[in-house]
């Protein structure tokens, strides 16, 4: 089966900076796929590379089996939701999302019904004679979201689209983008740098750093099977374990992964475990995060609310299951 | 710091008045802030109000005197038989001509402007940027007069320009428009082209800064967007970035437009003898000593860009505001 989009050795460098450095990626068809990384990482570029805004300095990036080298962004049924969703503010609403409809000669009686229909696709059903002005962030990201979907898209593509929004209309969207996508069967391309966002959203997700992917797979490889150190420590803060300390209980001189939830912490002094301190307690509501120090070596744990928990300062006793403990790839 | 040093520290929470007349003054514009606005917007007002408000009302009233034409009398009687007169068909010719090199200066200007201030806008850079601030301000920098003279030697028939298309074989493409009715003439320095030529020269920055700045307030992401959603560059130019850039356009062609309706200079140095309204301002008010017809000749320009204003506002020019 052909891919939705691939990368074969893709880089983009600006003078000396490699955003994105010979990426390789295969993106199938009807895939919820998230970028996931922190900032400069090179997500975006790779997102800007499908939608045709930067070209790569080398190696091929392929939509739906067609080369698109050098092809402008305007001939790739590719569409994109923005950051800050990039509305005409000159334009209504409805003419907004009939834009792309507009600029390819379809008739305006046609392409206002069409934009009507893409409206309450997103639920803004009569929001058509407003300006994007008088929208609020979550209105105007549906609006982004139905300029692009009314092109029917073969790659649907999201750049951070639910950053400038709060966290409760942050959750809605997420669960609405993922129902929506179920229903089109459109490949969408998502970037984020939250990784509970690409956690809970996507079918596959790739971890960028410095301009390369460090590792791609479902949410829950990527979360409980992470192959670096870097992915442990970004994707869910994971403890890190250098191979010393993973040698003592695996045998094996690897860096070792273990989730923060995975690690019980007893009130006692003696017995059979890691010795530690408790060293600061963070109250998240269902969960409390403890910060904890094993000679030396920093970990975080977390309950969940109501555990009793002895006082800060004071030693305590970390226990965890050895298969919770995952040995990474990368060399020690 | 220890939680005592905090509690012991012996600075007062409230701080003394700094005293004398600053301090008395300093808290009362922070306890009434409309009496510091008023005091910093009553000389501006004045002016405005009294000064300028006030002599272009009486330059109104003056438009609604007659002259006595035996004995050259000014008759302060109410009427409107000097209205009556700018109808005359001399006149009706001044008013047409001066609207016309308006409208064509403008129009000629935003299209020389738009891909300098789109370049400065979107793609000048730190040294670049200056440069084109530079560029564009140095001229206004320099004696309108001599800017004018400058370009009446550039026109003339023994000027640069002349001998410049005399050396590219093509002077025949110079005397033909110069043979032309109306726009032609001896040479370009005594034409209607040579005026027009310099009336654009010289409003030219008036034009290309305010659409500069409205195209810079453009976000470039917008343009992405449009190319995005399938509009070529050309689509997007109509669609997107000329709309945006409209209200800019329309407050330079204000200055293009209402300078060109204005001026006196510039026709009476580089022009035919045919009269602009400036200079049947400047004449009637001067040497004839019709007061009152100058003044109904200078409430046409107020009135005109009263029509333009009122029509840039109906096509929506000013919806992207």
């Amino acid at each position: 089966m052909t891919s939705a989009v691939s990368f074969k050795k893709v880089s983009r460098h600006f003078g000396s900076v490699r955003a994105v450095d010979a990426v390789d990626l295969e993106i199938a068809p009807g895939e919820f796929f998230a970028m996931l990384g922190p900032s400069g990482s090179g997500k975006t570029t790779c997102l800007r590379l499908i939608a045709g805004f930067e070209q790569p300095t080398a190696g091929s990036v392929s939509i739906f089996g067609e080369r698109a080298e050098g092809v402008p962004p305007y001939r790739r049924n590719v569409n994109t939701v923005f950051q800050d969703y990039a509305l005409f503010p000159h334009l209504n609403v409805l003419d907004n999302v009939a834009y792309g409809l507009m600029v390819k000669g379809v008739g305006k009686a046609e392409r206002l019904k069409a934009a009507e229909e893409a409206l309450s696709l997103v639920r803004l059903p009569g929001y058509g004679a407003r300006r994007p002005g008088q929208l609020s962030g979550g209105q105007r990201q549906r609006v982004a979201l139905a300029r692009a979907l009314v092109n029917q898209p073969k790659v649907l593509l999201l750049d951070e689209p639910l950053g400038a929004l709060d966290l409760k209309l942050r959750e809605n969207m997420q669960e609405e983008l993922k129902s929506l996508q179920k229903v089109l069967g459109i490949t969408f391309v998502f970037v984020t740098h939250d990784q509970g966002e690409a956690l809970s959203m996507a079918d596959r997700v790739a971890v960028f750093n410095d301009g390369r992917i460090m590792q791609v797979g479902t949410p829950e490889d990527i979360y409980q099977r992470p192959n670096t150190r870097f992915v442990a420590d970004f994707v869910g803060s994971s403890n890190v374990l250098p191979p010393d300390f993973v040698q003592r209980y695996s045998g094996q001189h690897r860096w070792g992964s273990l989730r923060p939830e995975s690690i019980r912490v007893l009130s006692a002094t003696s017995g059979d475990g890691v010795a530690a301190r408790l060293v600061g307690t963070n109250y998240l509501g269902a969960t409390t995060r403890l910060a904890l120090d094993a000679d030396g070596l920093r970990l975080h744990a977390v309950v969940p609310a109501g555990t009793a928990l002895p006082a800060e300062g004071e030693a305590v006793l970390l226990t965890f299951n050895r298969d919770s403990l995952h040995l990474m790839d990368e060399p020690a | 710091m220890t939680i005592a040093a905090v509690q012991s520290n012996p600075t007062p929470a409230i701080l003394p008045g700094s005293g004398g007349l600053r301090g008395a003054l300093s808290d009362l514009f922070w306890r009434r802030p409309k009496f510091l606005l008023l005091l910093m917007l009553a000389p501006p007002l004045l002016w405005l109000g009294i000064v300028y408000i006030g002599s272009l009302f009486a330059l109104l009233a003056q438009s609604f005197f007659s002259i006595d034409e035996f004995s050259g009398l000014i008759n302060r009687e109410f009427t409107l038989k000097t209205y009556g007169d700018l109808f005359q068909a001399a006149n009706l010719d001044i008013i047409l001509r001066t609207v016309t090199m308006a409208a064509l200066v403008t129009l000629a200007s935003a299209v020389i402007a738009f891909p300098i201030a789109y370049y400065a806008a979107r793609y000048a850079r730190g040294r670049w940027k200056a440069l084109f601030y530079l560029g564009v301000m140095l001229p206004l920098w320099s004696s309108y007069l001599v800017k004018i003279y400058a370009w009446k030697l550039i026109l003339a028939k023994e000027g640069i320009l002349t001998w410049l298309l005399a050396k590219l074989n093509l002077l025949w493409l110079l005397d033909g428009w110069l043979s032309l009715p109306i726009v032609g003439g001896n040479s370009l320095s005594v034409s209607f082209t040579g005026t027009f030529i310099v009336f654009v020269y010289v409003w030219l920055p008036f034009m290309i800064l305010p659409v500069q700045a409205a195209l810079e307030r453009v976000p470039g992401n917008l343009v992405e967007a449009s190319s995005d959603l399938g509009a070529s560059p050309g689509q997007t130019f109509r669609n997107v970035l000329f709309p945006l850039a409209l209200p800019g356009i329309v407050a330079g062609s204000i200055f293009t437009f209402s300078l060109t309706l204005g001026d006196y200079i510039i026709p009476q140095i580089i022009g035919t003898s045919r009269l602009f309204i400036g200079q049947a301002v400047y004449s009637q008010q001067g040497t004839a000593g019709n007061i009152p017809l100058a003044a109904a000749f200078t409430v046409v320009p107020v009135v005109v860009m009263g029509f333009y204003l009122w029509g840039a506002k109906r096509m929506g020019a000013f919806d992207a505001l």
